[in-house]
């Protein structure tokens, strides 16, 4: 069984970008605080902090997660990506491309999840990217950029076999 | 930042969990079950609950099970709702939940988190009402089967979880249809939501949105199966015939519920009545 406990900081393995880290959590801590303070990789950003924008979202073995919803502890033994792992990625490569920032707050959050829908459906349609696009905000609007990015990348991979 | 402090346990088995539940809450711990988070998450960031223990289901193997066994269905309580959305192996439940929050959230949120929600609306329990399934609890007395709609209004007894829901493979691939409305964008909270099947040429319906808790109603369904009836007569009928009051709340004014039941019936009414 694995525990946490409360009364002193534990020390738990977090897989991140393919690089070990050992961290001192409390049990309470969130994989987005822990990322952000005690990995220092802030590109998943705080915002609404009840899962509800997306500006928090990471990959946990290649799924979409909201890391303010996520306690570190239940972290380990998974492999999370953030977007410092997805340098040199088509997605993000299609956002520069397609102007699909404005602000770029909320960029990592779509990037993770945009580059997880076309790993997951080679062939999504516009209902399928909609879908999974309700669970990113864009405080700038910039939703029909962010789209047409999906699409680019979509299509370029199609192409590309 | 949860502004508390709390112990973490990841049980393997059930009678670990138990064991774990009774030895924290001897020591006058609180002690709460966990298998999503996202509701412990939310709300303890938000001040409207505290816990000293917290008790993650996901390492226990019967909570993580999909799948037949004889003439059931198992689900484990710790199976996320994009896990049965993507299993598809009970459409109308796949349907119900691919209305539940986001897409990304629903990699977290847990059939088990969304029956046991202090949250009212608990929609994935509509298509367990209707198909009839059973669920299982333990806890410090026991294993104990019970009809899912004790957990539409209950709350369970202290110290017990729920495992697993069995759903009868006779009631997996019947006529369905799954229906909601929100205030006003597609992820919401339901104004109203249904589900409901047709089972021997008989419409089973439930509710959720409307009052407290879900609901089924032998009335109400003896009223919409009322086939001397036109439709519009089922319907008014029906909704005249709710054994509860209608909501009347910041998501909805009663008679705003009361106008978009009557649609969704009538829609409802065409897809099962259309249907082979």
């Amino acid at each position: 069984m694995i525990m946490s406990n409360t009364s002193k900081y534990t020390v738990i393995p977090l897989l991140v970008n393919g690089q070990s880290h050992d961290v001192m959590v409390r049990s309470a801590d969130t994989l987005l605080h822990t990322l952000r303070e005690q990995i220092g990789l802030t590109g998943a950003k705080h915002a609404c902090g009840n899962g509800d924008c997306g500006a928090c979202t990471v990959l946990v073995d290649g799924k979409p997660m909201h890391s303010c919803l996520m306690l570190a502890v239940e972290a380990v033994s998974e492999e999370i990506t953030t977007i410092e792992g997805l340098k040199h990625s088509e997605m993000r490569q299609a956002f520069v491309e397609q102007w699909a920032i404005q602000c770029g707050y909320c960029t990592p959050g779509f990037i993770l999840n945009c580059h997880a829908l076309v790993k997951e459906h080679p062939d999504a349609d516009d209902e399928k990217i909609e879908e999974w696009l309700q669970s990113n905000l864009c405080r700038c609007t910039g939703y029909y950029e962010i789209k047409q990015a999906v699409k680019f990348v979509l299509e370029m991979n199609k192409k590309n076999g | 930042m949860i502004p508390f402090n709390f112990d973490y346990f990841k049980p393997d088995s059930t009678e670990e969990a138990i064991k774990t539940y009774t030895s924290e809450w001897k020591l006058g711990k609180k002690v709460v079950y966990f298998t999503g988070g996202t509701e412990v998450i939310t709300f303890s960031r938000g001040g409207k609950m505290t816990a000293d223990a917290v008790i993650d289901l996901k390492g226990i193997p019967d909570c993580t099970v999909l799948e037949m066994v004889g003439e059931k269905l198992i689900i484990g309580a710790a199976i996320t709702l994009n896990q049965l959305i993507e299993s598809d192996v009970f459409p109308l439940l796949s349907e119900t939940a691919r209305r539940i929050a986001d897409h990304t959230s629903r990699n977290k949120i847990t059939i088990g988190g969304n029956l046991m929600s202090k949250l009212n609306y608990k929609e994935c329990i509509l298509p367990l009402l209707v198909a009839e399934a059973v669920v299982v609890i333990v806890g410090p007395k026991g294993m104990e089967e019970l009809p899912a709609e004790k957990l539409a209004s209950g709350i369970l007894e202290e110290g017990t979880f729920l495992t697993q829901i069995k759903v009868p493979v006779s009631n997996l691939n019947l006529p369905y249809t799954s229906l909601k409305r929100t205030r006003t964008t597609k992820v919401g909270y339901p104004i109203v939501s249904l589900a409901a099947l047709i089972k021997e040429d008989r419409i089973r319906v439930a509710f959720s949105g409307l009052d407290e808790y879900p609901f089924r109603s032998a009335v109400v369904e003896a009223t919409l199966n009322d086939r001397t009836l036109s439709d519009e007569q089922r319907i008014s009928k029906a909704i005249a015939k709710l054994p509860t009051s209608i909501s009347d709340d910041f998501l909805a004014s009663k008679g705003f519920r009361k106008f978009t039941l009557g649609i969704l019936l009538t829609e409802m009414n065409t897809v099962l009545e259309g249907q082979p």
